[in-house]
């Protein structure tokens, strides 16, 4: 890769704006810094409009005649349809409260990522079309006209926004730059103009049900892959089930954790926790048709968050399971704990969710009828429910990544951190201004995550890099854990450029390592293969 | 300086009106009838506008530790889970700034390292420009009542309690004008706000200044007849409308000014004193999962079900072991 060294993108920082008004600055679509468009198969497998090849760099996005009006119309729907929208396009004093709170501010120093100003993009056509003073007063009131290039910077600014939430958390009125690049992003989608690597995820996932496009006999090989890599490393066999019907949960993940490290040892691990379990009375069982946890439809438009996430009730339903166990993911999460419900609920026909091992009720869930792996996990081991061998991952010198999605979206900040603290020694957590609410993006989540993209993600991921390096330089920390399957893929290169010799795991992973498995033979390595601590040669 | 000189025009229009004009009526009567009717019917307009708008989604930031097992203990106040709890949060947004109490500075040298230092100027100027406005508009209600309740009279017994000089200075209208030139001056000094500030940021900065300045060179300096200052109020209220002889241009002014911060109010980022009640992220509680939300505008959707998925992979799942509905 020819990417920038570390110290050229810091040289490049710069977080005094430029002279010239934000209005007047022409739009450079920069490589290293978009994402491909979208191939027109996906868009059209889904039935999304105005498939057709194009390309961001080019001058022609050869975009349907009335476009402005789709966008103006699409505009007005929405100001409609969700309050947020409305509230949230009136109310900013432009305190500058927000403006070094973004991930992307603080690594590119470019205005327009500061999420007031990227808000404004939207904000000034707003005025223009819909208010009374920004049509009579025009450039005074702040407001402008819809041209190519103001959509064409919308693309590129819209795309440069990871929905992470952290600028509404200091927000004197809570305004939530991810509602508003949601809805920028629904207005693209019907422009056809997507980035592939979400839509083309997305009609995988409308396939065959999981992003990465794996079809029914191979998402069981693959799993029956890592049953063969647990018993050469446990000398324990487990036996997932795979569409079961009559089990009592259904577990959902996401597709990631399949498919690629450090995931699958994620994976590997929720095998051996229901392997553990099921003597105890645990019946789970795997989907192939719901087998993705993620939804990158949630970063294409409310309804195809809602047409992918339909899968995960439908699913329980056929197999008449009484609840569902949703695995280590971030925006999986958001969309669980904050939409699901409402959208493809309600969930009459599952139970209210309670652990058959502890008999804990999760109230918490009692509508939605699903619960986090974390929250699981943590029950049982308050419980004493497992088996545990915390030196297992004493060569380990953990930090925990609060993923945006369940912290901002959701608030689990204790349980995560209570399973670390049960099955690992040594954790520290980062410096109070980069974890819990105040929590940075990995720099690659909403669909960021390509790989043409990678500058922006690295400069989207300095400031978690930067905390990460903090810990690692006076604990040692060599460790980062995080509950989300887009961290797991983007961490490596991150850690790799900002602070090497720090690794990545997913959380069950830890406590797959630590859990001593009933009739398992001597472990003397890991679950990656790494010699455990004491079984060094 | 387009907002600075909109101010200045205001000035002169009120001053020369009253003073060359004797425009009386028209500035102490009719503009300010017609502000305040344009203040109530926009405002309400304005958040009946927003309220049309459903919530179709219960998203709240959340700030803090879910309500999730019995034994961790939650965060009732940054991720309530209940009504109470949601009051309880907007009570501290709206009276407290809670949300900019957290704001801090981020910083970065070429180490690289990027650091953070709370940040707090913002946060006490904004609450103090908002409380002094605040105290600074109760304390006026001893020129529309009469009598004049205790509390009002108490209010202004406590803003004068340093009791300098004659008529003795209130601490709100200092305070006032203070914070407003620092809110004035971050918006010109900070490169990034400076970058973000548009005109109708300036504006009401001006507006309010000019308010405030032309309310204590009243007391102070011009003095003005307040005699004739209340019994031109106690007019508008009971909508028996009079202008006495000799209150003086300033007091026009002073009117005037009002008058346009309120006719201003509902078409301008003012509203936010409306909004930050109406704002789906704060004003929810964070229990989505237990209590559902109902989306009144939900529609069905086109979905891949399960027949077609097996439809298409039900050799490939036979041939795998894995169970199908149509053999």
């Amino acid at each position: 890769m020819s990417d920038p060294k570390p110290i050229e993108l810091i040289e490049k920082i710069n977080y005094t704006p430029p002279h010239t008004e934000w209005m007047d600055v022409p739009l450079n679509i920069r490589k290293g810094m978009y994402c491909y468009a979208s191939n027109p198969k996906s868009v059209e497998y889904v039935h999304l409009p105005n498939a057709r090849p194009w390309n961001p760099l080019e001058e022609d996005w050869k975009l349907p005649d009335n476009w402005k009006e789709i966008v103006h119309t699409a505009f007005r729907e929405r100001l409609d349809r969700f309050r947020s929208f409305k509230v949230f396009m009136d109310i900013c004093v432009r305190c500058g409260a927000c403006a070094d709170k973004c991930h992307f501010f603080i690594g590119t120093g470019d205005p327009k990522n500061m999420p007031v100003l990227r808000a404004e993009l939207l904000r000034s056509v707003y005025r223009n079309d819909f208010t009374t003073a920004g049509k009579i007063l025009g450039k005074v009131a702040g407001a402008r006209e819809l041209t190519l290039d103001v959509l064409k910077e919308w693309w590129y600014y819209f795309f440069q926004c990871t929905e992470c939430r952290r600028c509404s958390v200091f927000c004197p009125y809570g305004i939530d730059t991810a509602e508003i690049t949601i809805m920028a992003r629904e207005i693209f989608n019907l422009l056809g103009l997507n980035i592939d690597w979400i839509a083309t995820p997305i009609a995988n996932c409308y396939r065959t049900g999981n992003h990465l496009g794996i079809q029914p006999h191979a998402f069981k090989e693959m799993l029956e892959f890592f049953v063969d890599d647990i018993e050469e490393k446990t000398g324990v066999k487990v036996e997932p089930t795979f569409n079961k019907k009559g089990a009592d949960i259904l577990f959902v993940t996401p597709s990631g954790d399949v498919f690629a490290d450090p995931g699958t040892y994620t994976a590997m691990g929720y095998l051996m926790l229901f392997h553990y379990l099921k003597e105890q009375g645990l019946n789970v069982t795997w989907s192939t048709y719901a087998s993705e946890g993620g939804n990158f439809g949630f970063f294409t438009s409310h309804e195809m968050m809602k047409r992918l996430n339909a899968k995960m009730y439908a699913e329980a339903k056929r197999l008449g399971v009484k609840w569902i166990l949703g695995g280590e993911c971030g925006h999986m999460w958001r969309v669980i704990n904050q939409y699901m419900d409402t959208m493809n609920g309600p969930a009459d026909f599952l139970e209210e969710p309670v652990s058959p091992i502890t008999g804990t009720r999760f109230t918490n869930a009692k509508s939605t009828k699903m619960v986090h792996i974390s929250e699981f996990t943590a029950d049982l081991i308050y419980h004493n429910k497992l088996k545990l061998d915390k030196s297992r991952n004493d060569n380990l010198i953990v930090t925990y990544h609060d993923s945006c999605n369940p912290a901002r979206g959701m608030g689990m900040f204790e349980e995560p951190r209570y399973v670390i603290n049960s099955v690992c020694n040594h954790f520290h957590d980062m410096p109070r201004n980069t974890i819990r609410e105040q929590t940075f993006c990995c720099g690659s989540g909403s669909g960021l995550n390509a790989g043409e993209d990678m500058e922006l993600r690295l400069c989207g991921g300095l400031p978690r890099a930067n905390a990460v390096k903090h810990v690692h330089e006076k604990y040692g920390v060599n460790m980062l854990a995080c509950v989300c399957a887009i961290d797991r893929a983007v961490f490596p290169p991150l850690m790799d450029y900002w602070v090497p010799g720090v690794g990545v795991t997913g959380l069950t992973e830890l406590v797959a390592n630590a859990l001593i498995m009933p009739g398992e033979a001597e472990r003397t390595t890991n679950l990656r293969g790494e010699p455990l601590p004491g079984m060094e040669e | 300086m387009f907002s600075l000189v909109a101010v200045f025009l205001l000035f002169l229009i009120a001053y020369v009106g009253v003073e060359a004009a004797g425009l009386q009526v028209l500035f102490g009567v009719v503009i300010p009838y017609a502000a305040i009717l344009v203040f109530i019917i926009g405002v309400v307009n304005r958040v009946i506008g927003w309220a049309r708008s459903p919530v179709p989604f219960r998203i709240p930031s959340t700030c803090g530790q879910q309500r999730s097992l019995p034994w961790i203990k939650s965060s009732e106040l940054d991720n309530p889970f209940t009504k109470q709890g949601v009051v309880a949060r907007m009570l501290l947004e709206v009276l407290f700034f809670r949300s900019l109490f957290r704001n801090t500075k981020t910083m970065l040298d070429q180490g690289p390292k990027i650091y953070f230092r709370l940040e707090l100027w913002l946060w006490l100027a904004a609450l103090a420009f908002h409380w002094a406005f605040l105290t600074v508009i109760v304390r006026h209600l001893r020129l529309f009542t009469e009598p004049v309740p205790f509390w009002v009279a108490l209010l202004e017994k406590l803003d004068g309690f340093f009791q300098v000089g004659v008529p003795g200075i209130f601490i709100s209208g200092l305070v006032l004008l203070a914070a407003v030139f620092f809110l004035f001056l971050r918006r010109v000094i900070i490169p990034q706000v400076n970058y973000i500030s548009l005109s109708q940021d300036f504006f009401p900065l001006f507006l309010i200044f000019g308010i405030a300045f032309t309310g204590i060179l009243m007391r102070h300096f011009a003095k003005i007849d307040v005699t004739g200052a209340k019994q031109l109020a106690m007019g508008l209220v009971t909508f028996h409308p009079t202008i006495p002889q000799g209150i003086g241009g300033i007091f026009y002014v002073h009117l005037f000014f009002v008058s346009v911060l309120l006719a201003y109010f509902p078409f301008s980022k003012l509203m936010h004193m409306g909004g930050i009640f109406m704002s789906p992220t704060r004003n929810l509680p964070g229990n989505t999962r237990a209590v559902r939300h109902l989306n009144p505008w939900n529609y069905p959707v086109e979905t891949h079900t399960y027949e077609e998925y097996e439809e298409e992979f039900r050799e490939k799942m036979i041939d795998a072991g894995l169970p199908v509905e149509k053999e």
